[in-house]
This record gives C-alpha cells, structure tokens and sequence, in this order.
C-alpha cells in the first residue's frame, strides 16, 4: 500500500515536472498592455524588406509575451503601414503618439522613413530606436538608437572593410566601376566607396548614379562592359544587382568581382551570376554570430514564420537581425530601468553597452553611433557565408577569388 | 566619349526597352482613344499576368509560352467583365481615372495578399540569351518582347483599319450617334475592344515576369513612362504607340549611355512637352 502510495506521489511529481519544464519561465504577463507603436512599408517599393522587420517583430512581441512581457505587463505592437512614403510615415508617428497615445515608439524601415519619424520623435521628447538608417551624419537626435550598426561613418569604414578584403586576395583589384541607385543610403555609401578607392590608388574607372526604379538595364550594364572594371560595386538594393548581373550577362560579360551593397540575398543565392558575389552583414546563420545573444532562440522561430508567410529566403541576415536587435535594446533598457520615461530609458541606452543578436552595441559615440559591426560576406556553394574579417569567418570559409 | 561599340548597344537596348513600353501603351491606347476609358487598372492587370505566369512556370512547371496561351482568354473574358462593370456604372474618361486608380490599389492589394509583398523572379534558362551581331548583343527576350509588341501593333492597326469591326469602332469614338444610325452596335464593340486590351495586358505581363522583377509596387514603374508613350504616339494608334516607346526607349538608353543615367527618367516627360510644344494639336 505505502509503495503504491509513493509510486503515485513519485508519478504526480514527475507529471509537475514536465509540466513546469514545457510551459515558458515567468509567469504570464497581465494588466494593461505595453503599447508600442511604429509603422513599417508595408506596401510599396520598400515592401520586401519591410516585411522581412514585421515578422520579426512580431516573433518577438510574440516571444515577449509568452515570457513575462514587459515589466510583467503584456506588449502590444500598434504597427501600420506607411507605404514607403517618408512624408505618411511622419504623419503616422504623430498619430500614434497623439490620437493612438501609445507608450514607446519603434522606427521604421529604410533611411527616409526613419529620417521622417525622427522629428516626431524629437518634438515629443521619445526614444528613437530604430534598425535600418544609412546615413548617420543626419541623425542629430539626442535620444535616437540606431541598431543598424554601420558606425558613424559607413561611407568611410564600409568601402574601407571591403577594400581591405579585396586587398587580401592574390590578384587584389586596381581599377573599380561604382554604379549607385540614388536611394539616400545607398549613394551616400557609394560615393564614400569612390574617395575611399581613390585615396588607396584605386582607378575609379566609372562612376555613375541611376534613379531608383530604374527599368532599363541595357545601358548600365554595356557601360560598365566598356569600362572593364577589376572590381564593380553595386550600390544597389533590394534586386537591382541581380538585374543588374543579369543585362551584363546578355551582353556575354560579367565582371571579375562585383560587391552589392542592399542587395534581396535571397535572389542573389539562387541568381546564376550570383555566385562569389559580395555584399556586406553583420550577422549570417553560422558559427560565431549564432552563438551571440538570442540568435539560439529567434533564428528557427524566424524561419518557422517566414517560411509559413510564403518568404522566399526565410533566412536571419542583416535587415532581420537588426530588427531583432532594436527590440532586444528596447527591452533591455525596460528590464534594467523598470521604467517606461523616456528621458530614464534614454540615458540607460545612452550609458550601457547592450548585448544582441548582432553583437554588443554601444550607443555613445558621434550621433550615438558605436561601432561598425559589418562584415564581407560572399555567394559560395549557394549560400551566403561571412568571410572576412578571419576571425568572423564562416568555419572553413575564406574570400574566393573570381 | 563613348564608343561606337557603346553606342550601338545602347541603341539596341533602347528600342528593346521601347518594344515592351509599346506593347504595354497598345491595350492602353486602344480603350482610351475608341472607348474614351482611362483604364489605370491595365497596368495591374500587365502584373497580374506576370505574376501568373511566374506562379505557373515555378509551381506547375507550364513553359511561359503556354502559360500566355492561357492567360491570353482569361484575360480577354476579365476585360469583356471590367467593361460590364464600366457600362453599368456609366464610368465616363474623366470618372474612369479614379474608378481603374481604385481597381488597380485592390489588384496590387490581391497580389501583395498571394505572393507577399517580396521579390520574385522568374528564373529560366535562356533568361540571359542573347544573338550576338558583330560586337553587338541582342538580348533574345527582349527581341522577342519587341517582336510581339511590333506584331501586334500591325495586327491592330490592319483590324482597325480594314475589318467592318475596325472601321465600327472608329465610327464609334468619332461620332457615336451617326455611327449607330448607321447600324453600329457600340455596347457589343466595345466589350470586344475591352477584352483585347486586356488580352494585351497579359501578352505584356508574361514578358514582364520573364524579363523584370516581380514585386507588387511594379505596376507604377511603368504608368508614367507608358501614358507619356501613349500620348506621344496618338491615342488608339497601335503603330504610333509602337514608334513612341521605341522614340522613348531610344531617348532614354542614349542619355544612359552618353550622359548620366540619373537623368533618364526626364526623358519621356522632356520628349512629351516637347512635342506638345511643336505639335500642340497632337492630343
């Protein structure tokens, strides 16, 4: 009897056990919800990418909340769509912030939303974390955190990582063609490239700007053909690389080495001109950047909700762990505040170094602009994999020459 | 100064980049100028298309070629149901503008809800074909695309012009009174001419998904370059449409190649008000 007693005691300890193991640690958030607010391009010509930033909110507010929330209390993203259009995305931060009268605020995608956003949030004295801005000399907000982490000068420290890459190789590169959208990031980091390849005594044999929505690729493509670059890079985003590629290739061309600032790297991996082509990262899905903080956890749970929103590269890569990052400095400032002011979650930021999926950020150099965390990554066997600097190299993975 | 070489394949380049703005203006032109119906949403349905026929090649495997076969009929009855819609609702030119903005922001929403707001591309293997003419290279799709666009423009131009339909169509757009106590059954004319311009709209569509990105936001690359075409090249004239995109294509390839192609979107705009100077009686 007292055996069978201690066998159903020992059954129902075992049963609490799992129980208590399979349910998330915390107990669940309650109370009035933490209101969020931020807008994404959820349609337009930014929408690609910016639906890349919504999933992976919304992996981790789900996350959030199936832990302990914030301050115990749940979280409630208040997200709209500002159509890739800066002037709608600052009428929306008004709104979220006056009629919405959300508690925080989150930035948008991409360099002019973000821009456009920043003065709300400035005359409403807010926090201004944000993932995505390219251009930090025009960040002049004391209390904007950026988690895009180019450094205060990516036209400078950028092309110079990408250069000393190139230096590395056996037949390092002596003459480069720039061809730039004029998307604001992306040709203020190209004309970088071009002084940055100029005071190295690189020939910068071509230099040419084009309109984003550019439709005919034919003669960009045979004027980088007539100028037979050793290197080409292509400030481009989204596909305007693979076009790009693409109308060089009908021309029987395709350049020794090409470098895609922006680029959609899902395309670009499958693209069959994609192979060995550049690009820049701070984070790829291997050894070291998943063993940083979060990477275990968010990663499958990024690729489980993509794949199911019918991504076609539901991979964590630069745009989705930058996300991921301003989430996890925002809940970290909460955290260790235990405070939702925004004048006391500002200083914290101001003052800590925070740990994320990208690396450790730091928010206390010009513009609140820490460290360039980017990397060379390159196309190799169908796969985007960092190769430079060594020390973040994918295990086995080194620069490839053309 | 840039070299013959360059030169000549920026020519070639332009006048393929105007036999697609052609082959987009044709459906366009043809449902402004006969039914006096500024129909935006031909853009979306250019889209639509290509998105089809990207999901049957990539999903079914169906060749582009048979995939347009396809779509070309479903079009056609989708244009003959979007003029029902027009007729019943009496949608007038200037109405018609804000009716086909609206139809084509739904389109764009339908397609952003099928295949996400994402980059598509539609991988083929002759996606980077080209023929090559001493040291030029012309791109085969884009000959192609240039091909079709040409043949159907003749097509149109000879049905207008020599078919009793033709020839009803035009009476119908002139003077719609006369033409109909002359025996003219505009209401059943019209749904043909509609679904024709529809059935162009996918012709268009498949070459876009073989030779350009898919993303939803796509269909308002081409609005403003295609009307600056369709106006240029005279409204219901198929072969004027087709010599304003190569005119268009051409101008904007030249100033890419010799100049900056930061100013080719200028282009079409420049050549618009241009014309319009010379020739203010044109539209």
């Amino acid at each position: 009897m007292i055996s069978r007693v201690f066998m159903a005691c020992r059954g129902l300890v075992a049963g609490l056990l799992v129980l208590a193991l399979t349910i998330p640690a915390g107990a669940a958030p309650s109370g009035t919800p933490i209101r969020i607010g931020g807008t994404l391009a959820l349609t337009g010509p930014l929408a690609p990418t910016a639906l890349l930033h919504k999933i992976a909110g919304e992996v981790y507010i789900d996350e959030l909340n199936k832990a302990n929330g914030l301050l115990g209390r749940p979280v409630e993203w208040v997200l709209l769509d500002d159509q890739s259009k800066p002037d709608l995305t600052r009428s929306l931060y008004e709104k979220l912030l006056t009629v919405d009268k959300v508690d925080l605020i989150i930035g948008p995608y991409a360099t002019s939303g973000i821009l456009a956003a920043m003065s709300v949030a400035q005359r409403y004295n807010k926090v201004y974390i944000h993932h995505s801005f390219g251009m930090p000399h025009l960040a002049k907000y004391e209390m904007h955190f950026p988690t895009a982490a180019f450094g205060p000068e990516p036209n400078v420290t950028l092309p110079t990582t990408v250069f000393n890459a190139l230096a590395t190789t056996a037949t390092p590169p002596k003459t480069v063609a720039i061809v730039t959208s004029k998307f604001p990031s992306a040709q203020f980091q190209s004309a970088g490239a071009k002084e940055v390849a100029e005071k190295r005594g690189l020939k910068v044999v071509l230099y040419l700007e084009y309109e984003a929505g550019n439709r005919d690729w034919g003669a960009l493509a045979a004027r980088v053909k007539d100028a037979k670059p050793d290197f080409l890079w292509v400030g481009a985003l989204g596909l305007d690389g693979n076009q790009m590629l693409e109308a060089m290739k009908k021309l029987d061309y395709t350049p020794p080495r090409h470098f895609h600032l922006f680029p959609a790297p899902g395309p670009m991996v499958v693209a069959p001109d994609g192979n060995l082509a550049l690009s820049s990262t701070v984070f790829e899905e291997h050894a070291p950047f998943l063993n940083n903080p979060g990477a275990a956890r968010l990663v499958p749970l990024f690729r489980e909700r993509a794949t199911k929103a019918n991504v076609p590269y539901p991979h964590v890569d630069t745009q989705v762990a930058g996300s991921f990052a301003a989430w996890q400095v925002l809940e970290a400032a909460v955290t260790a505040t235990k405070s939702l002011d925004d004048k006391t979650l500002g200083q914290w930021i101001r003052a800590n170094r925070v740990p994320t999926i990208i690396g450790t950020l730091r928010f206390d150099g010009p513009n609140n602009y820490g460290d360039d965390l980017f990397k060379v990554k390159q196309v190799q066997d169908g796969k985007w994999v960092v190769v430079w600097p060594k020390e973040f190299a994918a295990p086995g993975a080194r620069l490839l020459p053309p | 100064m840039p070299s013959l070489t360059l030169l000549g394949q920026a020519l070639v380049s332009g006048v393929l980049a105007g036999g697609i703005y052609g082959l987009l203006a044709l459906g366009l032109s043809l449902s402004w100028g006969l039914l006096r119906l500024v129909n935006l949403a031909h853009f979306a349905l250019a889209l639509l298309g290509a998105y089809l026929t990207y999901q049957l090649g990539t999903t079914f495997h169906v060749s582009p070629w048979l995939a347009a076969l396809a779509i070309v009929p479903v079009f056609f009855l989708l244009g003959c149901g979007l003029h029902a819609v027009f007729a019943y609702f009496r949608v007038t030119e200037f109405t018609s503008l804000l009716v086909t903005f609206g139809l084509t922001v739904i389109l764009e929403s339908v397609i952003q809800w099928f295949w996400t707001a994402d980059y598509r591309r539609y991988e083929t293997p002759y996606a980077t074909a080209s023929l090559r003419v001493g040291p030029l290279f012309i791109p085969t799709l884009e000959m192609l695309a240039c091909l079709t666009a040409a043949a159907l423009a003749f097509a149109t131009w000879g049905w207008l012009r020599f078919t009793y339909v033709g020839k009803a169509l035009r009476a119908s757009a002139e003077d719609p009174a006369i033409a109909a106590a002359f025996g003219v059954n505009h209401r059943r004319q019209a749904y043909l001419l509609s679904g024709v311009s529809a059935a162009y709209a996918g012709v268009a569509g498949a070459f876009i998904a073989l030779i350009s990105t898919l993303a939803p936001s796509q269909i308002w690359t081409w609005v403003g370059v295609v009307f600056a075409v369709v106006i240029i090249g005279g409204l219901a004239n198929p072969i004027g449409a087709l010599l304003a995109g190569f005119l268009i294509g051409v101008s904007e390839s030249l100033t890419m190649a010799v100049v900056t192609p930061a100013w080719a979107p200028l282009v079409s705009f420049s050549v618009l008000i241009v014309l319009l100077i010379v020739r203010p009686g044109r539209v």
